[in-house]
């Protein structure tokens, strides 16, 4: 059985560990001392070579991220934390948010740091004001310390960090429209090129990354790159928050190396709630196609989830018995897309409209049988038509629900009992 | 109420943050809720004049974001999440149960001034799942009777508090430390069961 | 098959080479698909593409298949790179599947309303639907998404929200084209919807393109809205006759009624835009037109017969002393003939075309610095220069097409705009320009104090109407050009000034920019005009003519169009008008009718020919739309008159004869130099101002959708001056001369100390006639107290 490794979440059971002494007690900031001796561009290889891909859904790499960021360009760079942690089923930023705010800053140090920022920006999904408390206080705190502000440690490194509430819309999580909302605009996804690590943030340019993202870079640092890769698998190397909701006996948060397997999560969780079999579950947050009991024993890594047709995405499992229907949760997904749905690009703000009109029949029992096979062309005409993501992320739950599940569907036509 | 020139310096304040002015726009309507309990019309005026946006700009802005009400908020806002995890494991019942109770629907405020409702998305705290929110502060694992309970408390102005974070103020008071002005509540519990259940699995095991 | 692209004028431009449904092109690098599939002639489906706005592939219409790349990508977005496949709908199922789907997306929930929708028969959504979507639709059970219809955006422009496919066209115009981020996208996912704010409509002068590029009916004009369908509609190629912009325009008739006017699309000149001015403003060639000859007959005036008329014309002006006014509007033929009537029929060189504040300095500065010199200075050299210097000029209210393209030089080309002038008008900021405030008067020695700075840099001075009523600065503006690299063009108001000018209808100056004080200049016109010789004298000014007229000097007038209420002396004007015998060539009833002894009623803009020449000296020749009118052109009365007073020219007035022959005369360029003038100060505090492009001028009257955009009339005054004279933002003002005053709400600003400025033909705002004080005169001012609306 895979073994758990707390290494963000190792501390969380003690009262302080949210504040800058319980961080400290542990080594915190010890990282940002050493990355000062290591220099950025070291920093910036360490974090390569550690293999840290980005945790906030898309898994690219870190390092190579960074590395896009043109230096000795004369322009203001940008670090932009993305901390709007909303995707149905993703809850382990906010509870680290919550628990253990300086290992972000820590993180936001260094990596502002290697890319040569001098300003970074921690965007906070608005709906939370504890973690926003808990972040603020973070960034006070660091600035007591001297980690933050001018001439950190004596490095000669100056670095100011904002910490800002964003106020609901979901699809301020993809980057570009993150940006846009950060400016003070609406947040609609940006065209690209340019790509933010050229133009993004005032038009200069700008490294935008996942609150767990960040965070796990002092530990990577602190260890190096070859503890880091000595967990996971070679393209999956490393540790992340697997956060499982649903039906699970205890739902929460686990920190395991990648490739542990969704059995062995629910395991670790108590098994079902009631006993009833897993009926599908869905790995990465509800942008990602379900799977089912067969793929209970498939590794959670990047690329085991690709080859059975799906993403690992945030590493948020939520699981689901027996006893739910998806036909149900599938509708609340599409109808929580319409509602996030920025309205800039067709394919999203109409096909979205379209299904859940759909969908709703169905929901009467008034379907017809035709509409599954429409529901399946719809989902194909949003898919890879749409300006970004979320368009696609919106194709997503209808085809796999309806590849494992055409029955239950079917159960939804009219003159069906 | 009006807009004082406290606030507007506190606007000011919010704008001397960021290297561009228009950065702190979505603070700003943060704080002209904190306020007037919504985005009013004045609020939209004044963000637009310190920030030198038309109108316009500010109303399409204040527009996108659900956060930022176009009418005023009760009191207490209270989220049911209805997004499907939460949904199945009992908000829609919860969903059900408090609008009989209030006999109010989505987007709408209790006669007494005290709530106002809202179907809410995905909270980020599927672990804790249902989910309801008062002012945004968690309220973790609910069902209908704690439901039920929640409400009659908060009409009867009694003592509230969230599961993940402090006793319940009111949504004018959250909206100011949204906004990005402190409350000295960052002290209170936020770390629950759910969210150690990795690290106790992992010290059972003995890893 | 290789197409290549239009041969540029830059041909160090980079080429390459790509594919595009199976040929082969060359197009300049940067070349987006979606205009390389045009040059081969396929047209790919599109919505949020404009050519003239940022792409940002929102539609997802123009899907194409790329080689290498597994999903559709946006045409409008991406350029072709070398090498690039491309396959279109043509020749690719992929792409025509997902332009298909994208169509079923949007007529989702479209209404079903093509039958009475203005747009329908000219829609981009209506035709590609036709064309690439799908036969059927497969939401027929699906509930539409509905809005209240329709609502007005302003007083002009309607919205149909449920018509609108968000393409953002119209938003984009408007923040990136006019600077009016006044209409935006509110609210988001499928309801989402163009919208301004709660407290104010879309205040912009260019609103009217909106509606224009709007590729679904989503946004109509009041004034056209129900009124006509594109098929039953006659269009032709007009050009504005409002202002020296010289924007090229399409005039929509139908039954002989004029039902609309759009921007045509000249990449010179107006690219696709015009002012909503132009747009709309046209009502006047149908509201109260005088349809007969008019005759004053005991005091009053009695419909006559042309015969009748014209021989009382003449007579009337037989062996008299007169003098020739004929205001801004008028083609260049029409000047032409007026100018060759009053030195041959009238033998007098008494002609001026200025209806405002017209000194002698600026006669001069028009004759050597702008007579002949056409195409000195163009649209393209305002993209390309590096520093545009407005001197009382500011382009939004006074030329709204060189406003355009200034913002568009200052956004691509990083053009500086520096402006001096009396107060920082809005349109000024738009331009991100940096404001010389300066007392009237003092606009030359701000002037000659910048000109060290700008030396050596590719700057244009553009010059305005205005500068006449500062003493000395078209002098200076003159030796600028001639110490400096710096060139510089004369920016008038209205649409036939520039074309008067060439006209020859100053006094010292002869068609085709000769001079009435150089015999050879004056033998070549004699001779084109086929007599023996022309008045050798200069002649009189307007300001020396009603001067002359008072004093028994002059005893008649030949007035073409024009208000006496245009300048402060009108009280004078019209005594002399009352003490001469006035002829009066006029389309309406008019402060000049009111007094004329003869009116010879004259074709409106849409019943003639000829050319206007803008700003540039560019020649906008164009043909009479409504071309079965009776009614005469000024040129024809005049010619009429003339036969009366025994002259007979050779050529019939037509305006094609009259064109060639001003072309004739135009060989000439004087390269005389005038004479410097001096600057005056005048103590106190002085009137500024400027005609608000949309206020109460008469071609704009008729028109209750237009006039209801026009700003709102305010008196600026700086900070200081405000506390100096006890004066309260927001209060009102009380502005007094020693004929009268006018109250004002007051609006402290950016204005230069000592100066109020105010609108000079606005609602509440008409100083020249309430107060009888023009630019650069003095004032008093007084609170007023609140201001309650």
């Amino acid at each position: 059985m895979t073994k758990l490794v707390p290494n963000l979440t190792a501390h969380w059971d003690e009262t302080d560990s949210y504040t800058i002494a319980g961080y400290q007690r542990h080594g915190g900031y010890s990282a940002v001392k050493k990355s000062f001796e290591l220099g950025p561009d070291a920093v910036i290889a360490e974090v390569k070579e550690s293999g840290l891909r980005g945790r906030g859904g898309a898994g690219f790499p870190t390092g190579m991220k960074w590395g896009f960021v043109p230096q000795g360009d004369g322009k203001p760079h940008y670090l932009v934390v993305n901390a709007d942690e909303s995707e149905p089923g993703a809850c382990k930023d906010i509870p680290l948010m919550m628990a253990n705010p300086h290992s972000l800053v820590e993180g936001v140090i260094i990596a502002a740091y290697a890319i040569r920022a001098n300003q970074a920006f921690i965007y906070i999904r608005g709906e939370t004001p504890h973690p926003i408390r808990r972040v603020r206080q973070a960034v006070a705190d660091a600035y007591a310390a001297k980690l933050l502000g001018k001439n950190i440690l004596g490095s000669g490194f100056d670095l100011e960090v904002v910490v800002h509430s964003g106020a609901g819309a979901y699809i301020c999580g993809e980057e570009t429209a993150l940006l846009d909302s950060l400016e003070g605009r609406r947040g609609q996804p940006r065209l690209k090129p340019p790509f933010p690590a050229v133009a993004g943030l005032y038009a200069s340019p700008t490294v935008v990354n996942n609150v767990e993202t960040i965070a796990s870079v002092p530990a990577v640092i602190n260890n190096g790159a070859a503890w880091y890769k000595s967990f996971g698998t070679e393209k999956s190397p490393g540790i992340k928050l697997f956060a499982v909701s649903g039906d699970v006996k205890r739902p929460g948060i686990f920190e395991a190396p990648l490739g542990i397997t969704m059995r062995e999560l629910i395991d670790y969780a108590g098994g079902m709630v009631s006993e009833r079999p897993v009926k599908f579950f869905v790995p990465g947050g509800s942008s990602v196609p379900l799977l089912t009991p067969e793929h209970l024993d498939v590794p959670l890594t990047y690329e085991d989830m690709a080859a059975h047709g799906t993403m690992l995405g945030t590493g948020t499992p939520m699981v689901f018995d027996t006893s739910r229907s998806v036909t149900q949760a599938v509708v609340r997904w599409i109808e929580f897309y319409k509602h996030e749905s920025c309205g800039k690009c067709t394919p999203c703000r109409e096909g979205t409209y379209f299904m859940v009109d759909i969908l709703k029949r169905l929901e009467k029992g008034k379907g017809q049988i035709s509409d599954l096979d429409l529901l399946v062309d719809i989902s194909a005409q949003i898919s890879g038509r749409s300006f970004c993501a979320l368009g696609d992320a919106a194709a997503t739950p209808v085809p796999a629900a309806l590849k494992y599940f055409r029955e239950e569907f079917e159960t939804k036509l009219v003159g069906v009992k | 109420m009006a807009i004082t020139e406290t606030t507007k310096s506190e606007l000011r304040e919010l704008i001397s943050r960021y290297p561009e002015p228009r950065s702190a726009l979505l603070p700003m309507l943060h704080l002209v809720q904190s306020v007037e309990g919504y985005v009013t019309q004045e609020g939209i005026d004044v963000c637009a004049q310190e920030v030198g946006l038309t109108t316009a700009e500010v109303s399409a802005v204040a527009s996108f974001y659900t956060m930022f009400k176009r009418y005023p908020v009760g009191k207490h806002h209270v989220g049911v999440c209805v997004n499907s995890l939460c949904a199945l494991k009992g908000g829609d019942s919860i969903w059900r149960r408090i609008t009989n109770e209030l006999g109010i629907g989505h987007d709408e405020t209790s006669a007494d001034g005290q709530i106002t409702l809202e179907r809410i998305e995905c909270q980020a705290a599927c672990t804790h799942a249902p989910v309801m929110t008062v002012n945004w502060e968690f309220m973790d694992d609910m069902d209908e009777a704690k439901a039920v309970t929640l409400i009659s408390n908060l009409r009867s102005n009694k003592e509230v508090k969230s599961t993940r974070g402090p006793k319940v103020r009111t949504f004018k008071d959250v909206s100011r430390t949204i906004a990005g002005f402190d409350d000295g509540l960052v002290d209170e519990p936020g770390i629950d069961e759910a969210m150690l259940a990795g690290l106790k699995a992992a010290k059972q095991a003995g890893s | 098959m290789t197409v290549t692209a239009n041969p540029s004028q830059n041909n160090q431009l980079e080429l390459i080479t790509a594919t595009v449904d199976g040929v082969e092109v060359r197009v300049p690098k940067g070349t987006l698909i979606i205009r390389a599939a045009e040059q081969l002639g396929v047209q790919i489906p599109r919505f949020c593409d404009h050519p003239s706005l940022e792409p940002v592939a929102a539609c997802r219409m123009c899907l194409v298949e790329i080689d290498g790349i597994p999903k559709p990508q946006p045409s409008c977005a991406i350029p072709l790179t070398e090498g690039m496949v491309v396959r279109t709908q043509q020749s690719s199922e992929v792409a025509a599947k997902a332009q298909e789907g994208v169509m079923e997306f949007l007529l989702l929930n479209h209404p079903l309303d093509c039958p009475v929708c203005d747009k329908g028969g000219e829609c981009p959504l209506q035709n590609q639907a036709m064309t690439n979507g799908r036969p059927y639709s497969r939401f027929e059970e699906g509930t539409k998404r509905l809005f209240e219809k329709p609502i007005n955006i302003n007083s002009e422009i309607l919205l149909d929200r449920e018509r609108c496919v968000s393409c953002a066209r119209c938003t984009r115009f408007a923040d990136e084209i006019a600077g009016d981020p006044t209409l935006e996208l509110l609210e988001r996912g499928a309801q989402q919807q163009v919208g301004t704010a709660d407290d104010r409509p879309f205040e912009s002068y260019f609103g009217g393109n909106t509606i224009q590029i709007c590729p679904v009916g989503a946004l109509t004009s009041a004034t056209y809205r129900f009124r006509s369908r594109p098929f039953d509609l006659i269009s032709h190629n007009t050009i504005c006759e409002h202002c020296a912009s010289g924007c090229s325009t399409r005039t929509d008739i139908r039954r002989g009624k004029i039902m609309r006017r759009l921007a045509a699309n000249d990449p010179e000149v107006n690219e696709e835009w015009n002012c909503d001015k132009g747009r709309f403003a046209f009502t006047h060639t149908t509201l109260d037109r005088i349809t007969t000859p008019l005759i004053r007959e005991n005091g009053e005036l009695r419909t006559a017969s042309w015969p009748e008329a014209i021989e009382f014309a003449a007579n009337g002006l037989k062996d008299k002393q007169s003098g020739v006014l004929t205001g801004g509007r008028l083609p260049q033929e029409d000047v032409y003939a007026y100018s060759r009537f009053a030195r041959v029929a009238l033998n007098t060189n008494n002609v001026d075309f200025r209806n405002r504040y017209a000194s002698k300095e600026e006669a001069d500065f028009l004759t050597h610095h702008v007579a002949a010199n056409s195409m000195h200075v163009t649209y393209r050299d305002l993209e390309n220069a590096e520093i545009v210097l407005l001197v009382a000029f500011e382009p939004e209210n006074e030329s709204p097409i060189v406003q355009l393209r200034l913002r568009k030089a200052v956004r691509k080309s990083k053009l500086k705009v520096i402006a001096i002038d009396t107060a920082a008008i809005e349109g000024y900021k738009k331009l991100n320009a940096e404001i010389i405030l300066t007392k009237p008067g003092l606009e030359a020695d701000a002037l000659n104090k910048l000109v060290p700075s700008l030396n050596g840099k590719n700057v244009i001075v553009l010059v305005g109407e205005r500068a006449a009523t500062s003493s000395g600065l078209l002098s200076a503006v003159a030796s600028m050009g001639k110490s400096t690299s710096a060139k510089f063009a004369w920016v008038p108001r209205r649409a036939g000034d520039r074309g008067a000018v060439e006209a020859g209808l100053l006094p010292t100056l002869l068609p085709g920019g000769k001079l009435v004080k150089d015999a050879a200049d004056r033998a070549e016109v004699a001779a084109e005009w086929g007599v023996a010789q022309l008045p050798g004298q200069s002649g009189l000014d307007q300001v020396e003519m009603v001067k002359a007229a008072l004093s028994g000097d002059l005893d008649a007038f030949v007035i073409g169009g024009l208000d006496v209420y245009d300048v402060s002396y009108h009280s004078d004007f019209i005594a002399a008008l009352e003490k001469t015998f006035v002829v009066s060539l006029e389309q309406h009833y008019s402060s000049v009718t009111e007094h004329a002894d003869v009116v010879l009623p004259v074709g409106v803009i849409t019943e003639r020919s000829g050319t206007f020449v803008n700003w540039e000296g560019r020649e906008r020749s164009f043909a009479a739309a409504m071309h079965q009118s009776l009614a005469l052109t000024d040129a024809r009365v005049l010619h009429l008159i003339a036969e009366k007073l025994g002259v007979k020219f050779a050529d019939q007035a037509k305006p094609s004869e009259l064109h060639k022959s001003l072309t004739s005369l135009k060989d000439s360029s004087n390269t005389s130099t005038m004479s410097a003038v001096a600057s005056i100060k005048v103590p106190g505090i002085l009137l500024a101002g400027l005609r608000q492009l949309i206020d109460n001028g008469s071609l704009q009257q008729g028109e209750p959708h237009l006039a209801a955009t026009a700003r709102e009339a305010v008196a600026r005054v700086s900070a200081a001056t405000a506390s100096a004279n006890g004066l309260v933002d927001g209060n009102l003002v009380i502005i007094k001369s020693s004929t009268g005053q006018m109250v004002l709400p007051l609006l402290v600003s950016e204005v230069a100390d000592e100066t109020v400025w105010v609108p000079l033909n606005s609602d509440g705002s008409t100083p020249l006639k309430n107060l009888s004080v023009s630019i650069g005169e003095s004032v008093q001012l007084q609170d007023g107290g609140r201001y309650v609306l």
